[in-house]
């Protein structure tokens, strides 16, 4: 008997201590009322002063380095804008976790932004891995999903994801553009890509081989962001007798493809898309062999250069900097995430005063939206991609300079066209 | 009411029957007063806790140590994202798909247990704990290999039907992961202490005491090896497939080695060899940085140093609570709940494991 009631007495001490433990965390359980699509009227996170949006960035891990000044930059922003009178008189507060590159961490934290902390709206959620395992989440609790931080196809899914939308242009866009320069520039030559073993690596190769044409690409190699060797990759592109590499890459891993081809004593042309090719942020890993392994290295570009210190956007973004980032060191991280926050306020602003999911998401269907952007932006009701294009540059001594016309062109197999218009001068206070 | 008591005495089923049917009211209830956020916290614990149960089996009953106990809850995880996807691809639906998968995740990685276990049989402390923790370094990284199948870091989607539309149009999605999770769990439990207080359970034990005795007395101590990891592994492999579906996601980063040290601390905190010890160990993983974090930001410091403490006081207090655990209290959490006079006898040697 005395083993029975020990064995009772264990049973009660777990869900007695078990109540007590989580009872203490636990909150009411309320119904859910959340409407359908752009008929969505809830706007959990909104007050009369407030609107709370949330977002996962790679503060640390294989991304971290340059991508963690991105989501200190957009709430420098915000605080710049809230202290000009916000957005439709509410002060916009961003929520930043922290989910290291690991799509475990983002499924997490982004359960954590939606479900605890009821934020209105996710904005520039950080990469096509781990963004990629929120999306159906996301779909499910009607979110409204504003300007991913990646160039996934995946996010242009109008009917499958009807409140998500990207923002930069697509990989695939810039696999287009990049690989017309490649064609009109290094003819003849052998091309093969080096990229991220998701769908950032494949997008951006499959643009190339649309220019190109497909099985024009002599090998594709790729790399996981856990694994910091690339020895064998870069090895294998040695092997093949690739003359110019186009590489879908982050910075940390356009670095180690870098070095470890220096290393290997393997001169080739690297192609570097705009993401992996931020000049600061490589110098941070690279120190004194930057210039030289960066020269000549193509690249490409959505906005203005953040050296252009003659641009008024640069110019708004370098004060801001100043005033509410710490003074970050200006690159294009930090242009990154003040160009995505004013994009956001011009969401919201257009979402008008009496502010919903559903007026949100109908908002940025209906698009307009200008900033420093050299393209326009394709947001419609059936098309949730951001910047259509983009503009070659080329690093030389250092610094990047911008070449050639701007193109705008599709991800599918349409031609590249040239952009004429200019965009336009920041305003001078800062707000839409 | 005689009968009942005597009942209750003499069949360890019936006894485990009723336990079983506490818990089931219990998650319940429980499930239903807990926010969403809190639910799906509960079904990540859910599935932990099928994993550590398994392991405090492996260790604490058999005497084999596993760290790579991460790697089989990724077998089971990537097995029933497959299944999931063909299922959901040839628009196969039905109450019966889920539990299909995850009967199979467990069945998958039983097997490649029982293979790990023929090697494990061979291998003695210290060189057990390097081949499993070669096993959990390795085979995630398999799925970088095969990117077209497993689709590299960024993992596979799991598809699954939502809540069944009998439970009305205010359950969610959440509480319907936690109940798929904590009823795993709770199967997990129910089965491993039946198992525990079988003969299969009492030749574990023999085994883990010693070798060479049970061996004279006709047991094959490879075969109970071996049994006691298919087991153990049959548990992980349903807690990663569990996993896979309440995050929607099988990738390697679910799975990583910090997973399966966090697996066996747990267990050794909660009380190694005892499955209520596995349910406290389980809270602790899930709730202790939570909490930790919480505090921090109570504290209201700046953003940089809060960033840091979120990062690293974590990982240092359970470092700690591990440390204290091993020196003060062997038997864990468990071990010192039974020490109190409130919650039964006191048993000294928590290390002949007890049954919960």
């Amino acid at each position: 008997m005395m083993v029975t009631r020990r064995r009772c007495s264990a049973v009660i001490a777990v869900i007695a201590a078990t109540a007590l433990t989580l009872g203490a965390c636990s909150s009411s359980k309320k119904a859910s009322s959340t409407g359908g699509g752009s008929g969505d009227t809830s706007a959990p996170g909104v007050t009369a002063t407030s609107i709370l949006l949330g977002t996962t960035q790679p503060l640390t891990g294989p991304a971290a380095p340059g991508y963690s000044k991105i989501s200190a930059a957009m709430s420098a922003y915000f605080a710049y804008a809230n202290a000009g009178g916000g957005v439709n008189g509410r002060k916009v507060t961003l929520k930043v976790l922290d989910d290291g590159y690991n799509p475990t961490t983002t499924a997490t934290d982004t359960r954590e932004l939606v479900l605890q902390d009821k934020v209105f709206a996710l904005v520039g959620a950080l990469g096509t891995p781990t963004h990629t395992a929120v999306l159906d989440f996301i779909k499910q609790n009607k979110v409204p999903d504003l300007f991913v931080s990646s160039g996934s196809r995946s996010w242009n899914q109008p009917t499958k994801y009807p409140t998500t939308f990207g923002w930069q242009p697509d990989y695939t866009i810039e696999g287009k553009i990049l690989g017309d320069y490649v064609k009109k520039n290094f003819a003849g030559k052998t091309v093969c890509t080096f990229g991220q073993g998701d769908d950032f690596g494949t997008d951006g190769a499959q643009g190339v081989e649309l220019t190109l044409g497909s099985g024009s690409l002599k090998t594709k190699q790729t790399y996981t962001p856990t694994n910091t060797n690339v020895g064998p990759q870069i090895g294998a592109l040695k092997a093949a007798g690739c003359q110019v590499n186009v590489a879908f890459t982050v910075p940390g891993f356009t670095a180690l493809a870098l070095g470890t081809a220096a290393a290997l004593k393997y001169q080739a042309q690297w192609v570097v898309s705009n993401v992996g090719s931020d000049i600061v942020t490589l110098t941070g890993f690279l120190k004194t062999a930057t210039k030289p392994l960066l020269e000549g290295v193509v690249s490409d570009a959505y906005a203005p250069i953040p050296t252009d210190t003659s641009n008024s956007w640069i110019q708004l973004f370098q004060k801001v900097d100043a005033q509410y980032d710490n003074n970050a060191p200006f690159d294009g991280n930090v242009l990154y995430g003040m160009a995505l926050a004013y994009t956001t306020l011009q969401a919201l602003k257009a979402a008008g005063k009496t502010l919903t999911r559903g007026s949100l998401v109908a908002a940025v269907e209906k698009g307009g939206f200008t900033g420093p952007g050299l393209t326009p932006f394709r947001f419609s009701a059936t098309d949730h991609s951001g910047y259509s294009g983009t503009q070659v540059v080329v690093i030389h001594g250092g610094v990047a300079a911008p070449t050639g016309p701007v193109y705008t062109t599709d991800d599918g197999s349409g031609a590249l066209s040239t952009v004429s218009t200019q965009p336009p001068s920041a305003p001078a206070n800062g707000l839409p | 009411m005689r009968r009942l008591a005597h009942l209750w005495s003499a069949s360890t089923l019936a006894r485990h029957v009723v336990l079983l049917a506490i818990g089931v009211a219990f998650v319940i209830v429980l499930t239903a007063t807990f926010s969403d956020f809190h639910d799906f916290q509960l079904a990540t614990l859910g599935a932990y806790l099928c994993a550590i149960a398994g392991l405090t089996v492996l260790t604490g009953l058999n005497g084999q140590v596993s760290l790579g106990h991460a790697a089989l809850m990724a077998i089971g995880a990537y097995t029933v994202a497959l299944l999931q996807m063909h299922f959901s691809n040839a628009g196969t639906t039905g109450v019966w798909v889920l539990p299909v998968s995850l009967l199979a995740g467990a069945a998958v990685t039983a097997v490649a247990g029982a293979v790990v276990g023929v090697a494990a049989a061979r291998l003695r402390g210290p060189y057990l704990a390097g081949a499993t923790l070669a096993l959990g370094v390795a085979l995630p990284s398999i799925t970088s290999h095969y990117t077209s199948v497993f689709k590299g870091d960024q993992g596979l989607f799991v598809p699954f039907d939502g809540p069944p539309a009998s439970l009305g149009s205010t359950f969610t999605l959440e509480h319907w992961q936690s109940w798929l999770s904590l009823f795993a769990a709770l199967l997990v439990l129910f089965f491993l202490a039946n198992l525990k207080r079988s003969a299969v359970g009492r030749h574990m034990r023999a085994v883990r005491d010693d070798e060479i005795a049970s061996a004279l007395c006709g047991l094959s101590v490879p075969r109970i090896q071996i049994q006691a990891f298919a087991v153990s592994s049959a548990a992980a492999g349903l807690g990663g497939g569990v996993l896979a579906v309440v995050l929607q996601n099988a990738s390697p980063g679910s799975f990583d080695l910090v997973l399966s040290l966090t697996l066996l601390s747990a267990a050794v905190i909660g009380g190694l060899g005892t499955l209520t010890g596995a349910v406290w160990g389980s809270i602790v993983v899930i709730y202790l940085g939570t909490f930790i974090r919480d505090r921090v930001n109570d504290l209201h410091l700046s953003a940089a140093s809060t960033a840091k403490l979120h990062d690293n006081l974590p990982n240092a207090v359970y470092g700690l609570m591990l440390i204290l655990v091993m020196l003060a209290l062997p038997g864990g959490i468990q071990g010192l709940l039974r020490r109190l006079p409130v919650f039964g006898t006191h048993r000294s040697t928590p290390h002949t494991g007890g049954s919960a």
